[in-house]
């Protein structure tokens, strides 16, 4: 039986604090804030743009005395992850943050730090990838990652980044996975938004102190990373992902306490306008509040349209995302990455496939939007719309489409 | 001298510590020089001690799960990290010292062990890294000069004219035609307070190192000589014989750097500076006594890596050997010698 690691939070309590306030602060400053809210006991981290801003407001937090942690100034992002893998491994609680190529320089690692079940959290301020070297934002750093075992956030806003931050201390911790934050580099991290922090006394409930059953510690000698032996590997990695998709519940379970402490509430799909709609844009990120206008004009002419929000992408909300969908004829799927002589983009690809088992089979078309920085107006996202409309009643004739490219 | 090193008395044959963190029925091969100085070390730092290893032989025979020869918390992460892996554990144990979660008299050692490949090569820049921000650990490289765990590849470790299987003793070109990277240099370049040399045909000198290592503050480096039967083609009955040659040919001096300042543990041959030209050192030799020099033939003959050598090669070797040793006695000269 496994001991309860995160005591629960009751209704009374909550209510009993105050919750509300909100200041305007540089996204980045207030993920930071947030962390230190969480009382993180080791950063380690490696500047890169648009990350930066985010560890070194934690190190002024530290340096300033404001903070009591030990701020790692690693000499790469490969040493970042593998010091946020020591110190979760002697039982501190770690953050990192990390963009582009510094994902990418750290990729071995990423693996190693959920297969050993360590609950490190991660910021990642999404840019594209060289070359050619670009410091802008989409999706491409992140789709790497896909398949390596993190519990996958994007959010849409700062304040979503922010309340993220909270939820992902208490699901990494629960779980015994790393958690990675991701936020739409430039057009999130450096703009200034009003925020809401939780009171730190609430904080204090919803993140408790870490304790784990497993670490590195000379009363209580464990072996952490063996070698999997051909006979033990295979069962080794159905464990963890038994143990991954089952993080699932842990994840909603933390929304729903998320929801009795705040009244805000978290889920892993978002929907806006689906009841009756035809047609639906599948996206994630920021490019959200941009696609929402385009849906409100779009009805105002009588059009029903509506939007799906991936808010987790791994573990891969299968059910909630078949639900969502209501009856639309027609889903046009906006990836920010390509995935190069792949069917689709990554989250197209994805799509196709959670539904080719279900019932439901609306028309997909896959759109490649928003590469580097590239604008995706109101204009586009009507564009796009018109498109997947078109794709009711049409043959798909291509598998996805790399939108916006000039002529 | 070093204030922790005050109270410090050397071991000795009758005082060698009983513990023993590193349980037998591990899977490493006969005659192995690696497992026998990690051994000794485990001895030395007690139970009080977190490893990280890098991937190597070490972490291979040491771990089959569901096996373990660890008695302490140990990890292995990959090749090259082992020294962030490390920062990253004694950063812990540091905030969670101030923090009350762990009790502040609590003395944890953290150490490293790692292969000459993931220290010389692939895991230099994370070496570099840790040495450079200070952190309380000691890095102890278990140098067997090549790629063993992999099958016997090149590294920048090799050894001059060694066959490895990706410096073979070709028909035009024989064996590996580099000359061994100075890691004793780079690492006593971070300014760190303590670096060391030791071989397990050493073994009271290479436990007193470990144990200065783990009383010193801040980042500590022992390069340890380990000789590979299975690699370098020698009978492995010959391990600790080939490893006392090493020293006694001057190819792997026995030295210590604390603060900067060298020490020479084993003084080889005849210094060939005029005795008032090596000024303190001059002094520091008369008082020593100095072994006599062996030629590095008889170390090399023990070994099929080098079997192909020709007798230019050889010579050339003696030569570089000696060039080399004499740089070390004018860094001695130079730096300062440590009282010890």
């Amino acid at each position: 039986m496994k001991k309860k690691l995160i005591r629960e939070v009751s209704l009374e309590e909550a209510k009993a604090l105050k919750i509300r306030k909100k200041v305007a602060k540089e996204v980045s400053v207030a993920i930071a804030d947030a962390v230190a809210q969480c009382k993180v006991d080791v950063i380690s981290a490696y500047p890169i743009t648009p990350q930066t801003h985010i560890v070194e407001y934690l190190s002024e937090l530290v340096n300033n005395g404001e903070l009591e942690s030990e701020y790692i100034p690693v000499e790469s992002e490969h040493a970042a992850m593998s010091a946020c893998i020591g110190a979760s491994a002697a039982g501190a609680r770690t953050f990192t943050a990390t963009s582009s190529q510094g994902l990418l320089f750290m990729y071995e690692v990423l693996f190693i730090a959920s297969a050993l079940r360590l609950p490190i959290v991660m910021v990642i301020a999404n840019r594209s990838i060289s070359a050619p070297i670009s410091i802008w934002n989409d999706h491409s750093d992140v789709m790497t990652m896909r398949d390596s075992g993190w519990i996958q956030f994007f959010a849409e806003n700062g304040q979503e980044a922010v309340d993220l931050i909270y939820h992902s201390y208490r699901i990494a911790e629960k779980s015994l996975f790393p958690v990675a934050i991701n936020i739409d580099g430039f057009i999130l991290t450096h703009v200034i938004e009003p925020v809401e922090f939780l009171d730190q006394e609430l904080v204090d409930k919803y993140v408790p102190h870490l304790k784990m059953n497993y670490k590195l510690d000379p009363k209580k000698p464990v072996t952490m990373g063996a070698i999997g032996v051909p006979e033990i590997y295979t069962e080794a990695k159905k464990a963890q992902d038994e143990a991954f998709n089952s993080s699932y519940k842990i994840i909603i379970n933390a929304w729903k306490e998320f929801e009795k402490l705040t009244g805000k509430r978290y889920q892993p799909v978002e929907i806006y306008k689906m009841e009756d709609a035809e047609v639906a844009l599948v996206i994630m990120g920021s490019l959200t509040e941009t696609a929402m206008n385009a849906v409100d004009l779009l009805r105002d002419e009588g059009k029903k349209v509506g939007l799906l929000r991936l808010r987790l992408w791994r573990p891969f909300p299968l059910r909630d995302f078949i639900k969502a969908i209501g009856k639309v004829k027609a889903i046009g799927v906006v990836d920010r990455a390509v995935s190069h002589g792949a069917t689709g983009g990554p989250v197209g690809i994805e799509v196709r496939s959670a539904l080719y088992q279900s019932n439901k089979r609306p028309k997909i078309v896959n759109f490649i939007a928003g590469l580097s920085g590239r604008d995706v107006t109101v204009e586009d996202f009507i564009e796009l719309f018109e498109r997947t409309y078109h794709a009711i009643k049409t043959k798909p004739t291509f598998s996805y489409k790399i939108y916006g490219v000039k002529e | 001298m070093r204030p922790e090193l005050q109270n410090f008395k050397g071991f000795n044959l009758k005082n060698l510590p009983e513990f023993d963190g590193f349980a037998p029925g591990h899977r490493a091969c006969q005659g192995c020089g690696t497992v026998l100085p990690l051994k000794l070390a485990l001895k030395v730092l007690g139970p009080n001690t977190i490893a990280v290893s890098a991937t190597g032989c070490m972490e291979i025979i040491s771990s089959p799960f569901p096996y373990t020869s660890w008695r302490i918390p140990w990890i292995h992460v990959a090749f090259e990290n082992s020294a962030s892996v490390a920062s990253g554990i004694e950063s812990a144990i540091k905030v969670l010292k101030k923090k009350g979660k762990i009790s502040k008299k609590e003395k944890i050692n953290i150490v490293v062990f790692a292969g000459d490949g993931a220290t010389f090569d692939i895991g230099l820049q994370f070496l570099s890294g840790a040495l450079e921000r200070g952190h309380d650990f000691i890095y102890i490289c278990l140098d067997n000069e090549a790629y063993m765990n992999t099958g016997v590849q090149r590294s920048g470790a090799t050894p001059f004219g060694a066959h490895t299987t990706t410096s073979p003793s070709g028909k035009v070109i024989k064996g590996n035609v580099t000359w061994k990277k100075n890691i004793m240099g780079i690492v006593v370049a971070h300014n760190i307070p303590y670096a060391a040399t030791a071989n397990p045909a050493y073994p009271i000198d290479l436990m007193n190192k470990v144990k200065k290592a783990s009383l010193i503050k801040g980042p500590t480096f022992i390069h340890v000589f380990s000789p590979c039967p299975t690699g370098w083609g020698c009978k492995s009955e010959d391990s600790i014989l080939i490893a006392k040659l090493a020293v006694e040919t001057r190819i792997f001096p026995l030295y210590e750097v604390i603060d900067g300042k060298y020490i020479i543990n084993k003084l080889v041959g005849h210094i060939s500076a005029k005795k008032d030209l090596l000024g303190k050192y001059g002094e520091y030799v008369l008082k020593k006594k100095v072994s006599p020099k062996k030629p590095v033939e008889e170390y090399l003959k023990l070994q099929r890596r080098f079997r192909h050598l020709t007798p230019e090669q050889i010579e050339f070797i003696q030569k570089k050997v000696d060039e080399e040793y004499e740089k070390l006695v004018k860094l001695s000269q130079i730096f300062g010698i440590e009282e010890e």
